[in-house]
């Protein structure tokens, strides 16, 4: 049978490029689908991965490396390929730096390969691999220095990267589910689906996420015997009977991610994101599940390591896993004479593999210097070359492997004499294996050094996890299935479930082995030439110059060589990299430690995570009581929490020019403003005015019923954090206005003084900003339009002054009327009940038509405050700023009472002489508006950077006063009144004065019509 | 992510709460008092133990309630859940203590 397939195969590959071997795989070969790579059209089948077909289509190079643009192939074939990444698709389903291991083969697929111009194959940057010794660790910090490194960052980018980011918006959705479970198992190989078929049993709700096309994880690329029949036998049955278990739900095709506290996972299911431009747009891309299990199995394998010596990242140097799984999955032949070099036995059984398929076996070359076992008499039955105490000393083929130079190997990695020269185009090598150890140490785990098998497994963990398989550090077949049925088992008791019989593991075709022997990397070889890290172009020398730079730390040597720091995590590096910081610093591995495992384990896109909360599903539009009416006068709105109008345009007006407007009929005749959204908190109870005596810098106990008194809040460290008129509305009874962004924030607080610190106080606070809408008219006619409306208030100037609070009604509903200005005009704000906001806007237009009244916007807001000097907190304070820089010195002075923040005005910083303080400014040339944010200089070209005297924090061309005028922070700014400035922003700096910042109506007389 | 009892709601997920930091951390009763170095304690001082920690939480998106939780930062194990103004269980306690001085 040899003979008839070697035959057969020789003959194809003489007139066909496709190596596709007829037997045993799992592709259809009946269906083929046409893709193209780099612009070239080739054809695969159904069940093919873009690799597997690229491989079979005899495609040796399918990406360049970062750095150096050396011509890569595939290393693997699974999620740990640091060299095939492609950009895929294009548009709104385009994607980037998508492993082409992973990738399932649809009709019609589009890829090209990154980081080379114009192609991969014919990459114009591949010159710079003649460079190699200029770019060693680090050399972008040590050569681009001068004169930044900014000068450089455009070139860098261009030359080193991965895949571009789509432009188009996604054309899919994303969504989220949350799941809960019993059990959750990750991984669907042996172990994994062992532990199912125990836990499942149970009959809890048991989920299994595996992120493969298909359930059975590294079984599908072998050829073993379980129970007596196929793996692949096995495989079916096992995923057939869970399919038919009430409670189990598999989940194939999805990426567990992130494993976090009290056992929550996230998990990324690729709904049809496989399918590329040809999916169901009805359906989501891809789903992130947020789990939450009581026990988890973590079931995820292990990761073959590859050998380090001279030129290891040639095309055709693969992992030896990744051509038994091309070979016995996709029924693709890596090559057509294969190498095999090992430092273990597991590499034996692809050599059967592929000598059992008629490809050319030229040797199995191993670093150890005398295995003996059943896997040695078994390749030597089959008459394959057996060469011990070998390893590779030179590589030949610069565009792919042509022949491997072979050397003694005398132990510790250093090499004897030369010996034989070997002619292949493939190199299937083995360095040992990886646990996939990555979600064990995010859930917490920690690990222990296996000296037996030279890798880190699991030790101990808080959470409740069991780990099984391969990722335990068990690479018999029979040892994961006995794991995988002992842990599904131990986790679904331990969630609960009845004392179910423990299935015992059938029995399966193990081989007793050979311990492995440690091949680290080449101690007598060029070291620049030994890849640890594909990805990122991470070489044995970078290692080394780490180390006479004196780094010792995983942690250190990982950020400055980026060992490990590509897309895949160092899945394939990680480990060979300690070890040779491990042997250069004559330490041992587990003394080095490893690098910290964080999420993701795998690559997610972005939109994963957004989800729907995009667009007009990001947040909840929140819309004032009017806002129909708003709409209609052609409001100009924006979204500042609520959407709020920012002025009205007329007819043929712009923005400046209906605020201007709207400022000027304020200032002549009267507006009206719907001041809705301004915070409102409720305060009542016995401790009502003790409490807010705690919460203001102002004096809360002394105010009178039915007045208002304008308040300062700081927070402990004397810092201003929000202000705004509080009103006693009763002796044990107060509204707390807040700013309007402020409410929820300021709410919170009182809560927490209230519960956390002052018990004792018998107080209850109640945000009540939503029940109540509000109008504001502002303007010497304001008095005239509140008269107009039916009401039973008293709203002659004696009988109602300005900062006094009055209840009652209007047009016959329940109102709350405060007399304060934010404009500096005489101001009524009328609340009603939210339900009659639009009524009560419609009663005051109405009633307002008469004196012209105009509706003003929160922009037109902004310019008469800024008039007045009236502080916006937020805008005109920062995250710094005090009462004493705002000038309340004077009045926290007369206080008697301790208050939230008042020991920290007393501290030699919160005095200091120069700190920024409010001040008003004003442009020289009233024509030029002043920049927001500029900073405030003494001369008129300053030698930027120069030192900062503060910055101007709000500005307007102000209608009334015909004048550019500014607020702003100025160091010393109160006793600089008068002094000649400068605006500096962009470049450019304006001619200002230091003025006093209420700039209009000084005497406030006007708050009183 | 956390699952954290709230005492009035139940078990609820950590995303629907707040962290306020370390717990029993009593104002001064007269600020005006104290040193500048008392007040800078009171104000920034704050305990890193590497084991139990006495912390408080509100459950912000749910009742709005504060209350005080005994967690341990290594493992997140969440040992007690305890209203304000409540004693703190005798058993977190001593973990807390012998956690905190080794």
């Amino acid at each position: 049978m040899n003979n008839d397939v070697n035959s057969r195969v020789q003959g194809e590959a003489a007139q066909n490029p496709l190596r596709r071997l007829g037997t045993g795989h799992r592709v259809d070969t009946s269906e083929s689908i046409t893709f193209t790579f780099d612009g070239k059209t080739y054809t695969g089948c159904a069940g093919d991965t873009l690799a597997s077909a690229l491989l079979a289509n005899g495609v040796r190079r399918v990406g360049r490396s970062f750095k150096l643009h050396r011509p890569r192939g595939l290393l693997s074939a699974g999620r740990e390929e640091p060299n095939a990444l492609v950009q895929l698709e294009g548009e709104g389903f385009g994607e980037p730096n998508a492993r082409a291991t992973l990738v399932p083969l649809y009709k019609g697929l589009k890829a090209r390969g990154q980081n080379a111009w114009p192609s991969v194959e014919r990459d114009m940057l591949g010159v710079l691999g003649l460079f190699q010794r200029l770019f060693p660790a680090s050399f972008y910090y040590k050569s681009l220095m001068w004169p930044s490194w900014h000068f450089y960052e455009g070139l860098v980018r261009r030359l080193a990267g991965l895949g571009k980011v789509p432009r188009a918006a996604d054309a899919q959705q994303y969504h989220k589910r949350n799941l809960h479970c019993e059990v959750l198992i990750v991984g669907g190989g042996a172990a994994g689906l062992a532990a199912a078929l125990a836990a499942g049993a149970g009959g809890l709700r048991v989920v299994l996420m595996d992120d493969q096309e298909e359930l059975g994880g590294s079984l599908l690329g072998e050829n073993r015997v379980i129970g007596g029949s196929s793996s692949t036998a096995w495989i079916a049955q096992a995923v057939a009977k869970l399919r038919a278990q009430e409670g189990v739900t598999l989940l194939p095709r999805t990426s567990v991610i992130g494993y976090y506290e009290h056992n929550f996972l996230v998990g990324v299911e690729r709904v049809c994101n496989h399918l590329g431009p040809g999916a169901d747009l009805q359906q989501p891309r891809e789903r992130l599940w947020r789990v939450r299990a009581k026990q988890v199995v973590l079931a995820t394998g292990a990761i073959e390591r590859p050998l380090v010596f001279a030129d290891n990242d040639r095309p055709g140097i693969m992992l030896a896993s990744a051509v038994q799984t091309y070979l016995n999955r996709y029924g693709v032949a890596a090559g057509r004479r294969v190498v095999l070099v090992t430092n273990n036995d597991s590499v034996y059984r692809v050599a059967l593999d592929l000598h059992d398929l008629g490809v050319t076996v030229v040797a199995v070359v191993d670093s150890r210097r005398d295995p003996v076992g059943p896997y040695q008499q078994a390749v030597r039955d089959r008459q394959i070359p057996l060469l011990t105490g070998r390893m590779v000393r030179q590589v030949r083929g610069r565009r792919q492997v042509r022949a491997v130079r072979l050397a003694a190997h005398l132990g510790g990695g250093q090499l004897g004499e030369s010996r034989e020269s070997l002619a292949c185009d493939v190199v299937a090598m083995s360095g040992g294996w990886t646990p996939s150890i990555h979600l064990y140490s995010q859930a917490g785990g920690s690990l222990d050094f296996n000296e037996h098998s030279a890798c880190f497994v699991p030790a101990s963990c808080a959470q409740a996890v069991r780990v099984a398989g391969a990722a335990n550090g068990e690479f018999q077949l029979q040892g994961c299935l006995a794991e995988g049925y002992r842990s599904g088992a131990a986790a679904a008791r331990a969630a609960g479930a009845g004392a179910n019989v423990e299935p015992s593991a059938p029995s399966c075709d193990d081989w007793p082995q050979t311990p492995l022997e440690p091949y680290w990397y080449t101690g007598n070889a060029a070291t620049e030439k030994q890849w640890l890290d594909f990805q990122y172009d991470v070489k044995v020398s970078d290692i080394e110059l780490a180390r006479r730079e004196n780094f010792i730390s995983v942690e250190h040597v990982k950020r400055y060589t980026t060992n490990g720091m590509s897309v895949d995590q160092g899945k394939t590096s990680n480990v060979n990299a300690l070890a040779v910081m491990a042997a250069l610093s004559g330490r041992k591995i587990p003394a080095v430690g490893t690098t910290r495992f964080r999420p993701p384990y795998h690559p997610a896109t972005i939109g994963t995570f957004v989800g729907r909360d995009l667009g007009e599903s990001y947040a909840p539009r929140l819309e004032l009581p009017a806002h129909s009416w708003h709409l209609a006068q052609g409001a100009w709105m924006e979204d500042m929490g609520w959407q709020r109008p920012q002025c009205y345009l007329r007819a043929g007006e712009d923005f400046e020019a209906a605020v201007r407007r709207e400022a000027v009929a304020v200032r002549r005749s009267v507006g009206m403003f719907d001041g809705s959204p301004l915070g409102k908190i409720e305060v009542k109870g016995p401790d009502a005015a003790r409490f807010l005596n705690r919460i203001y810098i102002n004096n809360a106990v002394s105010l009178k019923v039915n007045a208002g008194r304008y308040g300062l809040m700081c927070n402990e460290n004397g810092v201003v954090i929000d202000d705004g008129v509080f009103v006693r509305l009763a002796d044990d009874h107060f509204m707390v206005h807040t700013t309007s962004g402020g409410a929820t924030r300021i709410h919170r607080w009182l809560e927490e003084w209230l519960q956390c610190e002052w018990l004792d106080l018998q107080v209850l606070v109640n945000n009540v900003t939503t029940q109540w809408a509000n109008v504001t008219v502002s303007g010497p006619n304001a008095r005239q339009v509140l008269q107009a409306l039916d009401s039973d208030i008293d709203f002659d100037a004696a009988a109602f002054p300005h900062m006094q609070f009055r209840s009652g009604t209007v047009n016959g509903v329940e109102a709350r009327i405060l007399r304060a200005s934010f404009t500096g005009e005489a101001s009524y704000e009328i609340s009603v009940p939210a339900r009659y906001g639009l009524a009560l806007w419609e009663a005051v237009y109405a009633a307002g038509e008469t004196f012209d009244i105009t509706p003003y916007g929160v922009e037109s807001l902004m310019v008469l405050r800024t008039e007045k000097g009236y502080l916006h907190v937020g805008a005109d304070t920062d995250g710094t700023t005090n009462p004493l820089d705002l000038g309340w010195g004077v009045p926290i002075g007369k206080k008697q009472d301790d208050f939230i923040g008042r020991r920290s005005l007393a501290r030699a910083n919160d005095t200091r002489k120069d700190r920024l303080q409010f001040v008003g400014i004003e442009a020289v040339d009233p024509r030029l508006p002043l920049p927001v944010g500029g900073h405030v200089v003494s001369c008129a070209s300053p030698a930027v950077p120069a030192p900062t005297q503060g910055y101007l924090t709000s500005a307007c061309l102000s209608p009334a006063l015909e004048k550019s005028i500014g607020l702003g922070l100025v160091s010393r700014g109160r006793e600089r009144l008068g002094e000649q400035v400068y605006i500096y922003a962009d470049g450019n700096t304006t001619a200002a004065k230091i003025v006093s910042p209420t700039h209009f109506d000084a005497k406030g007389e006007r708050l009183n019509g | 992510m956390m699952q954290i009892e709230c005492p009035w709601c139940g078990r609820r997920d950590e995303e629907e709460f707040t962290c306020g930091g370390e717990a029993h951390i009593q104002r001064p009763p007269d600020p005006q008092q104290n040193s500048d170095a008392e007040w800078a304690a009171y104000l920034f001082d704050r305990i890193n133990p590497k084991g139990v920690h006495l912390e408080r939480w509100c459950h912000t998106y749910g009742c709005r309630q504060w209350f005080n939780v005994a967690r341990h930062t290594v493992n997140h194990n969440i040992l007690a859940v305890y209203r304000m103004g409540a004693a703190v269980p005798a058993d977190s306690v001593g973990v807390a203590v012998d956690e905190v001085s080794a």
